[in-house]
């Protein structure tokens, strides 16, 4: 490429903890143009983001502005020089109005020290016009629907005059009409010579904006190709890898008895209780059998999931276990009759950060180690370290901290803490979010090996790839209910995305509402 | 992209890798001096003192000592099992003095109305009693936490309040004197809770050790101890591992309790009388201890060896500078710097563990496959 870099990166290196989230990446993003970043969970996206608006700073490496090396400390020197970023989670204060939080730590001084509200309310107008948002300038940020946060958002980029905008899965929360809106006013921009850096998980979209394409994978820059020049195809193949095949080993099915029987479930949504979240679902899993769970955000996939394992009430029907119905039983219950849940977020839900590696493995299944009321650190000892090679993890030794463990690492030990219960049914809840390319494989090679010994194993995916190659048995969620159930290598990538997306993104309704 | 620079970047990551490891070997040693600070702190207070008077270090000052310590440990082993859970508990100083209203009010004779007589409970049936109002009052903060979802500073906050006002109303704000009975009632031997001298020893130096041995082994040899760690390290993670969080919660304010009404009992019967208003701001001393020896407010992490020597610190500093004969109003002041700088040290400590990871784990990293 002949044009200057208006930012990049130069051999940038992130670790957090143990984790090494970017390694040596090299990333240029030009003035004028939509550079759009792909990756899978867990690839670096985010990281990267975070580095280049000075969220964070790298572990090794810089970043450069025109060219120039930078050193960013806080977030508010890249604003300063003209970099903004919009977050997936939308970073306004609720509670002020929108020209407030446009001008938020930027006010307009007026006589003395208070506030120049009219040119404040003037310039606020503006820039709402130019982005096609009808709002008034008074209205409570808390008011609005989200997609009209989110033009809050680039409204206060727009004002801040900044020259690089980055923008983290900016379509999430819009519908269909706004996400035209957003794509005319960032060609408006790209048009005025603003850099864009644009992320999203929805790749067509955001192939049709980019100019620019770059993959990460695995915290490595793998391509970086003009838009126009690539399809979806090789996109998809650079954010896996061409490995891809050998992540999903094929393997002889010894199916058993049905273990696990779920009738007509209903889950309310915990965050809006007029909403359900699951809706009259029914399935089953049998012993030795690995069942996936694909729906895209929003789908009830994490609601389905968390009910089973006792974690989220049913609003009504059936869950069995060997016949027996599990209704009213809490989490710890559920863990004794041998159903436990690997969930999604590990740092949130999964490991206890002042630990070490061995007491977060026996942590679920510490009484099994108690002779009396005392624990027996022998057995307890011989158990951890039996399950650490079980599951192969790398560390140092039981009394490592589990924060020196690699994101890979620390899935296993929440995997190995689960499977020290002895359960007879394994709900996984995204097993293969943030863990790089080669533990993926380990992950669902566990999770082969224990449906082998005759487990039932449960687990919900955003991947399609994963949805497609994993499982023996493939049920598709969409707004809560179950839309198609299949042999997983019986179906196209295409239908699986339309029969999930079909529902979720129908074109809104008269006023664009959205929930 | 041509050779040169591909080279000229290989030595730079290797340079980079090299200051990397240093670094972390350096921030392992300064690790292990902030690990011993609290001991370190100790032995520090004891050669200044030692060297400043001649009487500091004589076996009589240290058991005087010992016993005045001994009273806030007790607090401090109930209070660290609350702080590990991420809790806290302002109420033991307020439970501490109704415990002992309690054993005034049982010793001087309870009327029974019904019988028409006055009963002199025997004091081994006081002290099971005033341990058990202790127990309550912790029980009593544990659902207001567990199941009231009240945050445990203002639970705690109001039951001080409670348990103060309950213990005035009980003495009409006046002492209770002369707990040491009467032969002829058959309760004597309160007073061989603060003044005995098993082996040579008083007896609460006695109590502190085997309620720090106890504690020692809940927390390092029982399940509820890996329970408390886990709820207090991430209470969502240990929910969902099959902890019962309520349950542990709610145990460790009655132990706290337990321990507050404890200590009201030495103090009462060292003193042979109760006074309503006795261990008024004990709590915050309590806490000092903890947070001294290196447990963290936010929970999880903490340990009964590092809140002895807090109350060790806390303790002879305060009878020291008495001895030395610093005014009372310094000894305010240079307490209060103490537990600061003991949380700063603590804080330091924290950021170079994280970055002696982060170093490590760039030099592994970088290293060539």
């Amino acid at each position: 490429m002949n044009r200057v870099p208006e930012l990049g990166a130069r051999d940038v290196t992130k670790v957090y903890g143990g984790t090494q989230a970017l390694r040596g990446v090299d990333f240029d993003a030009a003035a004028g143009r939509v550079t759009a970043l792909f990756g899978e969970n867990g690839a670096g996206k985010s990281t990267l983001m975070k580095i280049l608006a000075g969220i964070e700073s790298p572990s090794t490496g810089h970043v450069e502005l025109q060219g120039r090396p930078t050193a960013f400390r806080h977030a508010r020197d890249a604003a300063d020089a003209g970099i903004a970023i919009i977050h997936q989670e939308l970073s306004l204060c609720p509670n002020l109005s929108v020209q407030d939080n446009l001008f938020l730590a930027r006010e307009e001084p007026g006589r003395l020290f208070t506030i120049n509200r009219s040119r404040q309310r003037r310039a606020a107008l503006d820039v709402l016009a130019r982005l096609e948002e009808n709002l008034d300038p008074s209205t409570l940020v808390a008011d609005l629907r989200l997609g009209q946060q989110q033009v809050v958002e680039i409204a206060r980029a727009l004002l801040q005059r900044a020259h690089v905008l980055i923008m983290d899965e900016p379509t999430s929360a819009l519908s269909a009409p706004e996400v035209a809106v957003l794509f005319k006013v960032i060609r408006d921009l790209t048009a005025h010579g603003v850099c864009v850096i644009y992320v999203s998980h929805h790749l067509e979209e955001a192939l049709e904006i980019a100019d620019d394409v770059v993959v990460l994978r695995d915290g490595r820059l793998v391509a970086t190709a003009e838009a126009r020049t690539v399809d979806l195809g090789w996109i998809v193949l650079q954010m896996v890898g061409r490995d891809q095949e050998s992540l999903f080993p094929t393997r002889d099915l010894i199916i058993g008895d049905e273990v696990l029987a779920v009738e007509d479930l209903v889950v309310a949504d915990p965050h809006n209780p007029d909403r359900l979240a699951i809706d009259g679902v029914s399935f089953s899993v049998r012993s030795g059998e690995i069942v996936g769970v694909y729906g895209l955000m929003g789908s009830g996939r994490t609601e389905l999931i968390e009910t089973l394992a006792g974690r989220l009430p049913a609003a009504s029907g059936q869950v069995r276990l060997d016949g027996q119905p599990l209704s009213r039983a809490g989490v710890r219950e559920r863990i004794g009759r041998g159903v436990i849940l690997v969930p999604e977020d590990r740092q949130r839900d999964g490991l206890v950060p002042t630990m070490t590696v061995g007491q977060n493995l026996s942590l679920a299944g510490l009484s099994r180690f108690a002779r009396r009321a005392l624990l027996s650190r022998v057995d307890e000892s011989a158990a951890v370290l039996s399950m650490i090679s079980d599951v192969t993890v790398k560390t140092s030794g039981e009394r490592a901290s589990i924060g020196s463990l690699s994101g890979g690492n620390q899935q296993k030990v929440v995997i190995g803490k689960a499977l020290m219960t002895g359960p007879r049914v394994l709900l996984l809840d995204e097993p293969s979010r943030g863990v790089d390319v080669g533990a993926k494989a380990d992950v669902f090679g566990l999770m082969a090996e224990q449906a082998r010994r005759g487990l039932a194993v449960l687990f919900n995916t955003s991947e399609a790839e994963e949805a497609l190659h994993v499982p023996d048995r493939l049920l598709v969620l969409s707004r809560g209910r179950l839309v198609g159930e299949f042999e997983p290598r019986s179906i196209s990538r295409e239908l699986l995305m339309s029969l999930a997306d079909g529902a979720a993104r129908r074109p809104p309704t008269s006023d664009g509402a959205h929930s | 992209m041509t050779v040169d620079t591909n080279v000229a970047r290989t030595e730079t990551a290797d340079a980079e890798v090299q200051e990397a490891a240093a670094r972390a070997r350096r921030l392992f040693v300064l690790n292990l001096v902030f690990e011993a600070r609290a001991f370190i702190a100790l032995a520090v207070l004891i050669a200044v003192f030692g060297f400043l008077s001649d009487s500091f270090l004589t076996v009589t000052n240290l058991i005087t000592m010992t016993k005045h310590v001994a009273i806030n440990a007790v607090l401090a082993l109930g209070m660290l099992l609350v702080i590990l859970k991420g809790g806290i508990d302002l109420s033991v100083g307020s439970i501490l003095g109704l415990s002992g209203v309690v054993a005034g009010e049982l010793l001087g004779g309870v009327r029974l109305d019904i019988f028409g007589v006055v009963a002199y409970p025997p004091v081994w049936v006081v002290v099971i009693i005033c341990l058990g109002v202790g127990t309550a009052a912790g029980l009593v903060n544990g659902i207001l936490v567990t199941r009231f979802k009240v945050a445990p500073f203002i639970a705690t906050l109001g039951t001080l309040y409670i348990a103060r006002g309950i213990a005035l109303l009980m003495s009409n704000g006046q002492t209770y004197p002369r707990l040491g009975g009467d032969p002829s009632l058959d309760n004597t031997g309160f007073g061989w809770i603060g003044t005995g001298r098993p082996l040579g020893l008083p007896t609460s130096i006695w109590f502190m050790m085997v309620l720090a041995l106890a504690v020692t082994l809940l927390l390092t040899k029982t399940p509820f101890g890996r329970w408390l760690y886990a709820t207090g390290g991430n209470e969502r993670a240990a929910e969902l591992s099959g902890v019962p969080v309520l349950r542990v919660k709610t145990l460790v304010y009655m132990i706290s309790g337990a321990c507050a009404a404890a200590s009201g009992l030495i103090i009462a019967s060292e003193l042979t009388s109760a006074a309503p208003q006795a261990g008024e701001t004990f709590e915050l001393n309590a806490i000092a201890a903890v947070v001294i020896g290196g447990a963290a407010l936010s929970g999880g992490r903490g340990t009964v060896r590092g809140t002895l020597v807090g109350a060790f610190v806390i303790g002879f500093l305060a009878d020291g500078l008495v001895i030395v004969g610093v005014s009372t109003f310094w000894q305010i002041l240079i307490k209060g710097a103490v537990i600061i700088l003991a949380v700063v040290l603590d804080q330091g400590q924290q950021r170079f563990q994280r970055r002696g990871a982060a170093a490590a784990a760039v030099a592994a990293s970088r290293r060539p496959d």
